[in-house]
């Protein structure tokens, strides 16, 4: 089961395949308290991409000698679901998804209140359930909403979101097909409270101008995820009022 | 998980004191490399090989090529593998067994490197066409860990690299035949990496064992010959601002053109 790639990912018009502007995200859906077991949790979809995130902790340390004596430990497993691609991936964990965890794991972790928990552990599990490009950056702003739904203190959502560029224009937000396809792919995180950058990565190429044009880019696209993240927490909790005033 | 190691109070005041000042505790300037030293061609086993020193970090890298099949979605391309291994030799931190992250992320940074800016030729390495093709593995050896390992460890990759040669061979009835003689891999591109600690909210250029102990976070950035960023990793449990990547940006520009003089010319 193979796609065929399409010629071109930016129009005539300057509008790509699924008819957004370079500067516009997918439309984002963000749901807080998915699931009942884990201490916190949230789900997100962004596009086609679809990714459920749970947070369990802060609990007891195992192997207890991982334990450390002046904050918790952060802990994070970023995996992907079999079918959550085209050709099936093995449930094994795979290099780029251990890589991914620890990227992500340090993307979350300057926003989190570690030493307020010592010999903890905060347990963070990403599934993606469907990949159509910018999983880990939306896993990070899933995995931030869900630290937040378990209570734990932090010092703001952590929101992410990639920009890149596609056919020679830099562009927000990119599907499977434009990173696959393009020249270049910049995964970025921030909190935006304090302006702080907790993931950076790139991979392709760009001049040092069309870097920081990207760079501004994935910048304008966090805060606006940011107010986004911000309007799902307090949906929930706003259903919760309701639901004990009927 | 990452594997702490202590350091004394004492210690980690006077680096941020220092670095108050402009200073290190080993006396470099904030954007100066320790000493570096390049070596190619150690391993006669080895279709390529190189040694880097970067102060007292040591890295050696060898090339094996191997014929094998061809990615599906690319049948008449070469196959590039890169792969890390934090031998236990290297430091009372490393532990054996298979990579840890810390291996895997080092072995990816360096493959971005070297993929994004298409520095190996792969489709001039292609035998017979959806069937057979030369798979070149690149293999980093840490020998001695003195902070820094992605610097290091990419340019040893590169100078091995450019010092691998490939053996002759034709085609006889769809069979590919080993000939005598080798040639060069054909390399395009010349990735360098440029890795900055921040400590005290204040960036050093190669981060040394005693600063990488104490740093807040680390951001890697790769430039191709031309001057275009290929590659950036960021790594640490702290931030950066916006503006001191930019300013990152910058400095690792200059910084690999420097470096890179080095790995062309050995």
């Amino acid at each position: 089961m193979s796609q065929k790639l399409p010629e071109k990912l930016i129009n005539e018009k300057g509008l790509r395949l699924d008819g957004r502007k370079p500067d516009e995200l997918r439309p984002l859906k963000l749901e807080v308290g998915v699931l009942s077991n884990a201490d916190g949790s949230a789900y997100i979809e962004q596009g086609k991409t679809k990714i459920l995130a749970a947070v369990y902790g802060p609990k007891e340390v195992h192997p207890r000698h991982l334990a450390l004596p002046d904050r918790a430990i952060l802990r994070c497993r970023y995996h992907m679901a079999p079918f959550s691609v085209e050709e099936r991936k093995s449930p094994a964990p795979s290099r780029r998804e251990m890589e991914l965890s620890k990227v992500i794991r340090e993307a979350l972790e300057p926003s989190i209140f570690l030493e307020y928990y010592p010999r903890t552990a905060i347990d963070i599990f990403v599934e993606v359930l469907q990949a159509d490009g910018g999983t880990r950056c939306a896993g990070i702003t899933v995995a931030s909403l869900a630290l937040a739904d378990a209570g734990i203190p932090m010092r703001d959502l952590v929101c992410a979101c990639a920009a890149g560029k596609v056919d020679g224009t830099i562009v927000l937000d990119l599907t499977d097909v434009e990173d696959k396809k393009g020249e270049a792919d910049v995964p970025f995180a921030m909190m935006p409270n304090t302006e702080s950058v907790t993931l950076l990565q790139m991979d392709g190429m760009l001049t040092p101008e069309e870097f920081e044009k990207a760079f501004n880019m994935a910048i304008e696209g966090c805060r606006k995820i940011y107010s986004l993240q911000k309007e799902a927490l307090k949906a929930k909790y706003v259903a919760i009022k309701e639901a004990v005033e009927e | 998980m990452t594997t702490s190691t202590i350091v004394s109070r004492v210690k980690q005041k006077r680096i941020a004191q220092l670095l108050a000042k402009g200073k290190r505790i080993d006396g470099r300037g904030l954007t100066d490399y320790r000493e570096i030293q390049i070596e190619t061609g150690l391993i006669e086993r080895a279709e390529g090989s190189a040694r880097v020193r970067l102060g007292k970090t040591e890295v050696l890298t060898g090339i094996k090529i191997e014929i094998g099949e061809p990615f599906s979605d690319v049948p008449n391309e070469g196959v590039l593998t890169v792969n890390a291994e934090l031998v236990p030799l290297a430091s009372p931190t490393f532990e054996p067994g298979p990579p840890d992250e810390n291996a895997i992320e080092l072995a990816r940074v360096v493959d971005r490197g070297i993929r994004e800016s298409k520095a190996i030729a792969l489709e001039e390495l292609c035998l017979i066409p959806g069937k057979k093709v030369f798979i070149v593995f690149v293999d980093i050896y840490v020998l001695n860990h003195d902070g820094n390992l992605i610097d290091a460890s990419a340019l040893a990759a590169l100078a091995a690299l450019m010092n691998t040669k490939v053996f002759n061979y034709e085609i006889e009835n769809g069979e590919v035949k080993i000939k005598s003689g080798y040639k060069q891999l054909p390399i395009r591109n010349y990735p360098v990496a440029v890795t900055f600690a921040k400590i005290n909210n204040q960036l050093v250029v190669d981060p040394w064992l005693e600063e990488e102990n104490v740093m807040d976070a680390r951001l890697t950035i790769t430039f191709e010959k031309d001057g275009k960023i290929c590659a950036i990793q960021k790594g640490g449990s702290g931030c950066f601002t916006t503006k001191q990547i930019l300013e990152a940006v910058k400095i690792a520009s200059e910084k690999s053109k420097e470096l890179r003089k080095l790995v062309v010319k050995a």
